[in-house]
């Protein structure tokens, strides 16, 4: 157990961290790096490498889906690869993209902290997740064949299927003690490394976010942990707990899944929260309006996202008073992310606003979040969902939160902090032109979603009636439009990383703590500790922005 | 920034501080996420013993309450030795610390020895998964020993890490990397084998002493 | 940058945790291995609906003694304590809401 922080007794303090000369060189100076900064690095690779897997996974189906009957794939491939798109989507990019990219990275630095809390242990919690990584791969190359049982894994068709469930499944495992080990971090460097002067209350909104969402982490995550050891041994051993000719309970085992899945979309959504909570009053100019209640609303959606996992099993024969209270719940959860969405544009009146391109983005997630917001009221209503349950309804509404929620919301990080983690400029016209474009395609594909499902086209089928087709086409031309959109965003930002231009330490005229450091910043963070003495929006002293003008 | 690359010519040498608080919250929020993976198991068994009430009752007379009396006593007992060994290296007494640590890591062993015996009766008379004798009991007799097997084996799991885990601190207590100033791994190893003792004090009365 | 940038300053003083002596640990001891001695006893009467609640409860003081004296929690820093109640009130709200649905099914 490495604890304490690492602190400086090298000159060469003013150098930034990818130059500094450390015990190992070269691949090495990464594979065992403790600096979280390169940690932080790493996982971007990793991440956005799944990503784009599990995107042509996507655009795969979508294509399949053109017209009626096989087009491009047969029935069980078909199912391979929606369970695939679901696992990879969810547990190899959703769920740790933010945190272990933009958390690792900035956290620490705009809590005045040199390292996170556990050095070490954050170097592990990289490697469980491309240990969890390999597995995932390995297990559709091995036993009998690509899991089909959908992300869910919903019992009894997973401990009998003969696809490969077992390896998969202890993939998404260590991926969840990736998760855990990567949350109890945080928790701890929240706690102990705020530097002297930042209470809680001066915390950036982003390390509230995170702060929220690492309760999740390590609250929910062992239930799904045990939840899926016990598939494993029910079908290695055949040991007695939720096959229903033993006795079992399918619907416990729906419980168990849910209570980790359920909060497991605030694990996703929160820390995206926190970043456009960073991003608008940096573009507004402003500080953020309503501080204190964005703040403990990001532990109130932590707290309340535990209580409504039910609305998930409306339809599976739970009891009804219990449909009516997990309804009821369901509700609730609805009042701290609109708290937020009212304090943002609140942010906004008056302010002068620099639409740049993370700003666009931001604009681009609060619409489109309000669509998957209020489409998850329709869901969550108890009448409603009976009729729209298991259609594209559900489909559409997951992907306008987690996509256009969290998806988005990494495409407005990754411009946000490019100048921080990387010294250098993109090219604005065309961040901004791939912003628009990617808006327009994924409106394309996924409106026509809500439609389908209100008129009854089931989820996970890769036939259809021929009275959808019309939208379907519609949505997989939108699948061209936005995947393109994805493709021009990456390659602009790796054409600014090879020759973009070099960028000062704080281009947008940020007040938090990671833009008074060099860009990119030096293997310290800081070369004098930072002192705070106010609030983390304060626009009337913006570090470096005379040197701009 | 790039005018200073050249002068970075010098090994680049760190120190860790210690932080022996912020290292206890770390095992604490560790220790959060063993109760609930735990918890998960209890939840399954309040939700199975609540739906075959009368197979629970059944099943748990083939446990012997007098073997898991004693495991229970032994466990305890470890933990004691745990604190003592603390209290005896604060105090600078390295000897009786490593003896108490000693006693520790014998008790631990005898409850897997006797964890062994027991799973093994079990096994002799057909009870195990897809076993002769467990194929003709009650559903709730199923999921009864489905549990068992599945808690006390993750449970005796524990006990396998906590004694690596003593075993580590042990060596660095030889070794005087563990010290009377300097203590927090011994602390740390001490705490995760006080929780495991801990959820054995649930598990014994909820699978020995249903009647 | 000799400094540890520890915000909670207050914690130093348990940054050591303070330990119970000898004697009061060995006087846990014994109240465990009494409570033990005492729910396998308990165990024995007929108590009906009741052995159940009987059990835990014992079960819980004997958690308690073992998390505020042999883990140390009652001379600890408050926010372990906070933490420890997260995780319960959790586990026990997941009890809750599970059981709305076993116990009303029809």
């Amino acid at each position: 157990m490495a604890n304490g922080t690492i602190a400086a007794t090298g000159k060469a303090a003013e150098v930034d961290f990818y130059h500094v000369k450390g015990r190992h060189k070269g691949i090495l100076s990464w594979l065992l790096t403790t600096d979280h900064k390169r940690i932080g690095l790493m996982y971007l690779v990793f991440i956005i490498f799944f990503f784009l897997v599990a995107m042509t996974i996507g655009v795969l189906m979508r294509l399949e889906m053109l017209s009626p009957g096989e087009t491009i794939m047969k029935p069980q491939t078909y199912n391979s690869l929606f369970t695939l798109h679901g696992v990879i989507m969810i547990f190899l990019f959703i769920i740790p993209a933010i945190p272990a990219v933009f958390g690792n990275f900035i956290m620490p630095i705009q809590l005045g902290a040199q390292d996170v809390q556990f050095p070490k242990l954050n170097l592990l919690s990289w490697y469980l997740y491309i240990i969890g990584g390999a597995l995932a791969i390995l297990s559709l190359f091995s036993g009998g064949g690509i899991m089909d049982t959908g992300w869910t894994f919903y019992v009894p068709y997973s401990v009998r299927t003969t696809t490969n469930v077992s390896l998969s499944v202890f993939a998404a495992f260590v991926l969840g003690f990736s998760s855990i080990l990567t949350g109890i971090n945080f928790i701890a460097t929240i706690h102990r490394l705020r530097c002297p002067g930042m209470t809680w209350f001066r915390m950036p909104l982003f390390s509230w976010a995170l702060y929220a969402t690492s309760w999740i982490q390590i609250l929910a995550t062992p239930i799904i942990g045990i939840t899926l050891v016990l598939i494993i041994l029910e079908r290695a051993l055949g040991i007695g707990v939720f096959d229903p000719t033993l006795g079992g309970d399918p619907l416990l085992y729906q419980h168990m899944f849910w209570i980790y899945s359920h909060p497991a979309v605030y694990i996703m959504i929160l820390p995206a929260m926190g970043v456009v909570s960073e991003i608008i009053p940096t573009f507004a100019r402003k500080p953020i309006f309503g501080y204190v209640p964005i703040a403990i609303s990001s532990l109130a959606i932590a707290l309340v996202g535990y209580l409504v996992w039910g609305h998930h099993m409306f339809s599976s024969g739970i009891s009804d008073t219990s449909r009516v209270i997990f309804s009821l719940l369901t509700f609730f959860v609805a009042l701290p992310s609109g708290i937020k969405v009212f304090n943002w544009v609140a942010t906004l009146y008056k302010g002068s606003i620099t639409v740049s391109a993370p700003m666009l983005y931001v604009m681009l997630f609060i619409f489109i979040f309000s669509i998957g917001g209020l489409t998850g009221l329709v869901l969550g209503a108890l009448n409603t969902d009976l009729h729209l349950t298991d259609t594209y309804f559900v489909v559409g509404h997951f992907h306008y939160v987690m996509f256009g929620g969290m998806g988005i919301i990494f495409f407005a990080s990754l411009h946000y902090w490019f100048p921080k983690m990387f010294g250098k400029m993109y090219n604005e016209k065309m961040a901004k032109f791939a912003a628009y474009w990617i808006g327009i395609g994924f409106n394309v594909l996924y409106f026509p979603f809500f439609i389908m499902g209100y008129l009854g086209m089931p989820r996970r089928y890769y036939d259809y009636l021929p009275e959808y087709q019309i939208w379907h086409i519609i949505s997989t031309v939108g699948s061209w439009i936005l995947v393109s959109g994805i493709l021009l965003m990456i390659a602009n930002l790796i054409s600014g990383l090879k020759s973009g231009k070099r960028t000062t330490d704080n281009p947008w005229g940020g007040t938090t703590l990671e833009w008074t450091t060099s860009s990119p910043p030096t293997l310290e963070n800081f070369e004098v500790l930072p002192t705070v003495t106010a609030g983390p929006y304060d626009h009337t002293k913006i570090h470096g922005q005379e040197e701009n003008k | 920034m790039s005018n200073h690359i050249e002068h970075a010519e010098e090994i680049h040498e760190i120190h860790i501080h210690r932080d022996d608080f912020g290292s206890r919250m770390g095992l604490w929020l560790f220790l959060l996420t063993e109760i609930l993976l735990f918890g998960g198991l209890f939840l399954l068994y309040a939700g199975y013993r609540y739906i075959y009430p009368d197979g629970f009752i059944a099943a748990a007379t083939e446990l012997d309450v007098l073997l898991g009396t004693i495991n229970t006593i032994i466990l305890l007992t470890s933990s004691l030795t745990v604190v003592l060994a603390i209290v005896a290296l604060q105090k600078s007494n390295k000897k009786l610390s490593m003896f108490f640590l000693w006693i520790t890591v014998a008790c631990g062993l005898l409850f897997l020895v006797n964890k062994y015996f027991e799973w093994g009766a079990k096994f002799h008379h057909g009870i195990y998964p897809k076993g002769p004798a467990l194929q003709n009991m009650s559903e709730g007799e199923v999921l009864y020993f489905g549990l068992y097997y599945v808690m006390t084996g993750l449970h005796g799991l524990h006990i396998v890490v906590g004694l690596a885990f003593i075993g580590f601190v042990m060596w660095q207590i030889h070794k005087d990397i563990i010290t009377s100033t300097n203590f927090q791994k011994l602390e740390n190893s001490g705490l995760y084998w006080h929780l495991v003792d801990i959820i054995w004090i649930f598990l014994f009365p909820l699978f020995y002493l249903i009647h | 940058m000799e400094n540890t940038q520890h915000n909670d300053h207050n914690d130093d003083h348990i940054a050591v945790a303070h330990h119970p002596s000898y004697g009061v640990n060995i006087l846990v001891w014994i109240g465990l291995i009494s409570l033990t001695c005492i729910t396998v006893s308990v165990a024995g009467i007929n108590l009906g609906s009741l052995a159940l609640s009987v059990a835990l409860i014992i079960a819980i003081v004997k958690s308690l003694f073992v998390i505020n004296f042999f883990m140390h929690l009652k001379f600890d820093n408050k926010a372990l304590k906070i933490f420890l109640g997260i995780c319960v009130i959790t586990f026990v709200i997941i009890l809750l809401l599970t059981f709305f649905d076993l116990t009303f099914r029809t």
